[in-house]
């Protein structure tokens, strides 16, 4: 970006003198925190059922139009209770992913709270989102934003699903289901059809989430052009994470395509 | 002893003629004071355990930890002043927190042993601050398996320039006693507190060589860990104790990597056996039989 006065259609010089440049003293600069990012992940799609949430995210982080990692992994596990899906800049994914280990760390001094049967306060999603929240918004009003758009989901402190969203503005909400990216356009129209309100997730089984959000990952794939055929799928429920990082996209149809000729008048 | 009231022993930091800081010779008898606490490495994983005293029957059973985890891997157990125990182990957690952000990965036990021994260390150069009256005992499991770098996006290289070299290991259970005077020094098995000479006896009676079949397991040392504490507690019987116990073992093992309390189950096992075996065979050395 061009910070210069002169680039924003000012007067003329002629007309009104020079540009008087005091007030930025010499050569200093405003300070310009992210103004873009860089290497890049996609979609993320989540859906609440009766018992848990499932969420998925592709494995590709974009170098602009480049696909150049594939091995990205963007759903993070937090605990037996919280996976953190990110969407945006993996950079910033990065970092915090490591605020998120650090709190893990902290809050788990006295026991891991990974079994069952551990009765000491372990955070649900329902805190894990209120944290990031706060930490994305406070960055945005620092104008120095983490260029993320997240969902958390997972279970509340009383094992109810939780699912939420929160963005590089501080902005938050939730629904019975979430998408960030080309998903908000392609996979939540999916996904409503089948959970239109809250209390549809009520009768919603496991294998049928699953199934909704595996169909929003191909649809994604064939529309959406920095997605990529292999992503990583979580389901959260009472029994625990169920992480599986290298899924393969399965049952594309693309047979329709040696009938296609041309644009309109080629036969052959 | 000799210099005793003849003012050497008034500040901390002021060498007496014979070389000698008697301020932190005053903090080691402090320390020498407390409930005992004693650490075994064994052949998989390492155990703490503590001789809780308890003053009160108001006291509620099973509160009050005074085992504290430091990062996820690592047990720090202290004997002595609580409060200057409760210090050490905040400050252990601070240390493990700047390994992290600074090495994205967490603290090899060697390290955090020595900056902890740094840190008592610096407690004993100026006279504005007392040393801390505590022997510290740090346990810890590092991971000899291949962990990522925290935050780690994607996998890398699986082999070639990059990559990793196959079956390499490195880590496993390490334990370290740190005294009032910042010396620190790693052990087999170790004891500190009121009753520590009649633990470290029992300690070493067990086979801890870790190259040696018959070394003991983690199991084993769970069992003999709450044996030695209570004979430890013989010195001391007129007054009620709890046995505190925690452990670490290797990722393959129970805890999974992580410094954990013992489960209520196989610690009430190793309490009834520990019992029986003093209540047993008193005159003999109290090994006990499965």
């Amino acid at each position: 970006m061009n910070h210069f006065p002169e680039a924003w259609g000012r007067p003329r010089n002629d007309v009104y003198g020079a540009y008087n440049w005091a007030h930025l003293h010499g050569q200093q600069q405003p300070q310009t925190h992210t103004q873009t990012p860089i290497v890049t992940g996609t979609s993320v799609v989540a859906i609440k059922y009766k018992d848990g949430t499932v969420i998925a995210a592709d494995n590709l982080a974009s170098y602009g139009a480049l696909a150049r990692f594939t091995n990205v992994h963007r759903l993070k596990r937090f605990n037996r209770k919280t996976v953190v899906g990110f969407g945006g800049d993996v950079s910033d994914m990065q970092h915090i992913d490591r605020l998120l280990q650090e709190l893990n760390v902290e809050e788990n001094y006295y026991g891991n709270g990974e079994s069952q049967d551990d009765d000491r306060a372990l955070m649900s999603a329902k805190n894990v989102h209120k944290y990031l929240s706060k930490v994305m918004y406070k960055r945005r009003s620092d104008f120095n934003p983490l260029w993320n758009a997240i969902l958390v989901a997972g279970l509340d402190e009383q094992d109810k699903p939780f699912l939420a969203y929160v963005d590089l503005l501080g902005t938050t909400f939730s629904g019975p289901s979430l998408a960030t990216g080309f998903g908000a356009h392609l996979a939540q129209p999916i996904l409503r059809h089948l959970v239109p309100d809250e209390q549809s997730t009520m009768s919603l089984s496991k294998e049928q989430a699953v199934e909704a959000v595996k169909e929003c990952m191909k649809v994604l794939f064939y529309r959406d052009a920095r997605s990529m055929n292999e992503y990583s799928i979580a389901v959260i429920d009472k029994q625990g994470v169920e992480l599986k990082n290298k899924v393969p996209l399965e049952n594309q149809s693309w047979d329709f395509a040696d009938r296609i000729r041309g644009y309109g008048t080629q036969t052959v | 002893m000799t210099s005793i009231g003849t003012g050497y022993d008034l500040q901390n930091s002021v060498f007496s003629p014979d070389g000698r800081n008697f301020q932190v010779e005053y903090a080691a008898k402090a320390a020498e004071n407390g409930g005992t606490a004693i650490g075994i490495r064994c052949k998989n994983g390492v155990v703490l355990a503590l001789e809780k005293l308890v003053t009160s029957k108001l006291a509620k059973k099973g509160a009050n930890k005074q085992i504290s985890t430091v990062d996820r891997n690592i047990g720090a157990v202290s004997s002595g002043l609580l409060p200057d125990g409760r210090h050490l182990a905040s400050r252990a957690r601070d240390e493990a927190a700047s390994w992290r952000s600074t090495y994205k990965a967490p603290i090899p036990v060697a390290s955090l042993a020595d900056r902890m021994g740094t840190y008592v260390q610096a407690h004993t150069r100026f006279n504005s601050v007392r040393p801390f009256g505590v022997t510290l005992l740090v346990g810890g499991w590092d991971a000899e398996t291949d962990i990522d770098v925290d935050g780690a996006v994607g996998a890398g290289p699986s082999v070639g320039a990059g990559g990793r070299a196959k079956g390499a290991k490195h880590g496993g259970p390490y334990l370290y006693m740190i005294e009032p005077s910042g010396n620190c020094t790693g052990w087999l098995a170790t004891a500190t507190g009121k009753g520590r000479q009649a633990a470290k006896a029992e300690l070493e009676k067990l086979q801890l060589d870790a190259n040696e079949d018959d070394c003991i397991t983690l199991e084993e040392g769970v069992k003999e860990a709450a044996r030695i504490i209570h004979v430890a507690h013989e010195d001391n019987k007129d007054k009620e104790f709890e046995l505190e116990m925690t452990w670490v073992s290797a990722v393959s093992g129970p805890t999974k990597g992580r410094h954990e309390p013992v489960p209520k189950t196989i610690l009430d096992e190793a309490e009834r056996l520990a019992k029986k075996a003093l209540d047993g065979d008193d005159d003999e050395d109290g090994k006990m039989d499965e």
